[in-house]
């Protein structure tokens, strides 16, 4: 394939042709700000924050869409660049609510990150702002469109991850805003509630509803795991705070990547259900009485024992798991054949 | 699967048969999806006009339970204009004769009849198929719960081999998975007549091997009882005592007043999950497990790719991880099981089972792997059957179509379908106890076409009573043309509606999967 050799902050970089300027950066190892772009979704070069220099063009071209080629030369933090990023920050946030302290996104936002980043504390900009209502009127996704930034990335996502193009831009300049058609909420539109909107939102227009009520996104400590619901296997990130799952994000998954559906993404409430089962129950005159482990298992061993010594181990029948894992499946059918001394174990594969 | 789910997307023809796979698989649908934006063709079968059939560029609304004579048909067209891949054929299979002979009397016009599809459309989709250079058949319940399961997955796999549509990257039989470790669950041997890997009971050398793994002086030769086998027997008093672990059988298995009677007449019954679930309620004893987010191990998705499940959380109360209570009780019962973590129960079985032998969790930390993966150093097993087929040849099972075991007539004049709703799960134990989809998603209803309606003067939301043969639940109406005229729909999620009083428990004779998707019913307004 074809290369090209740019110098990037005075760094020699060889990219194949077809790279743009913000990836052979990145391959450099140089950081760029951006906001709209993601690597799985068309470019876009929508919200300037990328922009880097290059003399002999004519202004500072969005690096996510400018091609490198060939001697090119680039800076990616010229005080031109620094000045044009820091004009951006203070547009955005001259349309902002400013209300951090109480953002579920506070400490995982490209907004505020940046913002720290360049120094914008202040907005020179100051005038009219947009006060939408809050719309959570569904149990799954807050939209804010007071924070949204118009990166267009959940309209990209919902289009090519999801391929339901629930949202678009919608009116003009000032009051240009995101929304389904004909200006409704999800609720009321076809939206499925994958929440991949959501995973890609790089503010706080986005939130889902569980998690960002329940911890800040600093306190929670994800773990990779694998979706309980159906065969697909999507892997996702269990968000865990004082021993409690409080939501799942998006992780890069084998099957998934980050996308999923409503169930692996909000469907996790059953975890800490008040229904949940904590602690064995034997059956006394009709009615489940609480017993202690070895109660329980001491009982069950004998009755399965009794009834194998009775009428034989064919008298006795298991039902496995696909909702368990290997390791609990393979253990249920060594114990069936093993100690039980049946083959009649099987599970839900029919049904 | 025979392919990976990303394959689905280097398709350019997908015949999506028997799967609403946009509710059922919805992350699956997207590369169904992807490959539809690269410009691939999306043929789906579906007695009702699903989102996946809106978005086809065919929808074959045929009728329930003629699926044999839909794809028989397809192949016949694919013979008669000679669009067979005789490549492969001569080189991969065997008994063609035998199939061409047996498709030669379905003849898109015969299957007309049958499947209500005009002969045109399927003539089209045929060579649609055959042409096709990479070409996947997606399938799920719709195909295997009838009668003829069995048969209907050997007429979607007599397709394929007729076309070369197999053993190759993005073309292929897949079959999508219902449950997280359905595919698990079969491959660690969680059936009567296999161990792990599907080594057979019979065969007296994997019993020595199992044997001497277990340090049991023998092995049962006898294959056991399948699911639905074990509730007649329970019913008939040949099985006395049951252990269920994580499965609700009173609302997944049909007939379930039937269910319910078997499982009261046992001396005793044991019932392990993380909810007292309807099938617990019956227990003389219940186990609290954890759930997935409290324990170590693995899932094997429907690509056959194992990976891990880790604990994120310490068991709620006194809950025990599944695997540790089983050890428990083979202890109690004088086989000491003990293992130090999950880890090591999957090492043992990497050692007993070839197919997953180069697997071990030190693999899986950087990324699931598909198997077959036989050492470690394999890297696993993207698509099947590349060059050879497991058992050498590829042999085509002509199948002829049969109808379902229970069609309408004057007592119960509608054909009855079960499925899943996009928002819920299997009975609904966990779906129905999230705090965000049951809200959004809170109740049951049963989509019934408007000429229906109109004849059985049944209005929108009004409660209807439906009865079939076993059973009668109430449920809400919804007029709609998702499904067609003499067809109603609705899902088994909901307590409520536990339309599985009313389904067949007709089983197919090899599968002995149950025919859940036609039963014969009536409707009777209420209010």
């Amino acid at each position: 394939m074809a290369e090209v050799t740019l110098t990037i902050n005075g760094l020699q970089v060889t990219v194949p042709k077809g790279t743009t300027v913000l990836d052979a950066a990145r391959q450099a190892g140089l950081f760029i700000p951006t906001f709209c772009h993601d690597p799985e979704l068309t470019r876009f070069g929508a919200c300037r924050m990328c922009v880097v220099e290059i003399p002999g063009m004519r202004n500072l071209p969005a690096s996510c869409v400018t091609e490198a080629t060939e001697g090119m030369v680039v800076h990616t933090d010229s005080p031109a660049v620094i000045e044009a990023r820091k004009t951006i920050l203070e547009l955005m946030l001259a349309n902002h609510p400013m209300d951090c302290l109480t953002c579920g996104k506070n400490g995982d936002c490209r907004l505020q990150d940046y913002a720290y980043m360049y120094g914008v504390k202040t907005e020179p900009f100051g005038g009219e702002k947009h006060n939408y209502p809050l719309e959570d009127d569904n149990p799954f996704i807050v939209r804010d469109m007071n924070k949204c930034i118009l990166c267009g990335k959940c309209v990209r996502a919902c289009a090519e991850i999801q391929g339901k193009s629930i949202v678009d831009f919608a009116y003009r300049g000032f009051d240009a805003k995101i929304t389904p058609a004909m200006d409704v909420p999800l609720s009321e539109s076809e939206c499925v509630f994958c929440g991949n909107c959501v995973a890609v939102c790089p503010v706080g227009a986005l939130q889902e509803k569980g998690l960002r009520s329940a911890a800040r996104t600093w306190e929670v400590q994800k773990v990779k795991t694998t979706c309980p619901y159906c065969g697909t296997g999507c892997n996702f990130e269990l968000n865990v705070k004082d021993n409690q799952v409080v939501g799942v994000t998006s992780c890069d998954g084998d099957v998934n990547g980050r996308a999923l559906c409503v169930k692996g993404r909000f469907g996790y409430g059953f975890i800490h259900h008040p229904d949940r089962l904590t602690t064995p129950l034997i059956k006394k005159n009709g009615e489940f009485v609480e017993a202690t482990w070895d109660e329980a298992i001491t009982l069950v061993a004998q009755k399965l024992g009794d009834i194998k010594d009775k009428y034989g181990p064919d008298a006795l029948a298991v039902l496995s798991s696909a909702r368990c894992t290997n390791e609990e499946n393979y253990l249920m059918q060594k114990f069936t054949r093993a100690v039980l001394g049946t083959n009649s174990i099987d599970h839900c594969a029919r049904l | 699967m025979t392919n990976s789910i990303g394959e689905i997307a280097g398709a350019d023809f997908i015949l999506a048969i028997g799967t609403n796979t946009t509710e059922s698989h919805p992350v699956i649908s997207l590369q169904a999806k992807k490959a539809q934006r690269n410009g691939a063709t999306l043929v789906v079968a579906d007695p009702r006009r699903t989102e996946m059939a809106e978005l086809a560029n065919t929808h074959l609304q045929l009728k329930s339970g003629s699926d044999i004579a839909l794809l028989n048909a397809m192949a016949n067209v694919i013979i008669s204009e000679e669009l067979w891949n005789k490549e492969f054929v001569a080189n991969r299979t065997e008994d063609f004769e035998s199939l061409k002979e047996t498709v030669a009397k379905y003849t898109p016009e015969y299957a007309e009849q049958i499947t209500g599809i005009p002969a045109d459309t399927i003539k089209t989709v045929a060579r649609g198929y055959a042409k096709a250079n990479n070409a996947t058949i997606l399938y799920t319940m719709g195909v295997t719960q009838h009668i003829c399961g069995t048969h209907n997955v050997f007429a979607v796999a007599n397709l394929a081999m007729l076309c070369g549509h197999i053993g190759k990257e993005n073309s292929g039989v897949n079959p999508l998975r219902g449950q997280n470790n359905v595919q698990g669950a079969c491959d660690m041997g969680a059936l009567p007549n296999v161990y792990t890997g599907y080594q057979a009971v019979t065969v007296d050398d994997n019993r020595t091997k199992f044997s001497k793994a277990w340090n049991v002086a023998e092995l049962p030769a006898q294959p056991g009882l399948t699911v639905g086998e074990m509730m007649e027997g329970a019913a008939d008093g040949k099985v006395k005592g049951m252990y269920i672990m994580g499965e609700n059988p009173v609302l997944s298995d049909p007939d379930a007043d039937h269910v319910v009677h078997a499982l009261e007449k046992l001396e005793f019954l044991v019932v392990q999950d993380i909810f007292l679930t309807e099938t617990a309620a019956l227990a003389d004893v219940v186990l609290p497990a954890a759930s997935f987010a409290e324990k170590d191990g693995t899932f094997s998705n429907t690509e056959r790719r194992v990976q891990r499940v880790r604990k994120a959380i310490d068991p709620v109360g006194n809950a025990r991880a599944d695997w540790e209570i089983i050890c428990n009780i083979a202890t109690a019962m004088g086989y000491p099981m003990q293992y130090a973590s999950a880890s090591n129960i999957f090492d043992e079985i990497a050692s007993l089972t070839p197919s997953y032998a180069g697997i071990s969790y030190a693999r899986l930390e950087l990324g699931g792997i598909q198997w077959p993966c036989p050492d470690a150093d394999h890297p696993g097993t993207p698509y099947l059957h590349k060059d050879k087929f497991v058992r050498g040849l590829g042999k085509f099972n002509p199948v002829e179509y049969i109808p379902p075991a229970e069609l309408p007539d004057q007592d119960y004049p509608l054909v009855l379908s079960t499925g899943r709703r996009h928002f819920h799960y299997h009975t609904g134990t966990m779906t129905q106890r999230t705090g965000a989809l049951e809200v959004h998603y809170g109740a049951e209803h049963l989509e019934i076409n408007p000429a229906d309606a109109a004849a059985l003067n049944v209005a929108e939301g009004d409660t209807v009573l439906m009865k079939s043969r076993r059973g009668q639940v109430e449920v809400t109406a919804r007029i709609t043309d998702v499904v067609p005229r003499g067809m109603v729909f609705t899902s088994f999620h909901f307590p409520e509606v536990a339309i599985n009083k009313l389904t067949n428990p007709a089983r197919d004779p090899v599968a002995k999967i149950p025919e859940l998707k036609v039963c014969a019913v009536k409707v009777i307004t209420v209010s």
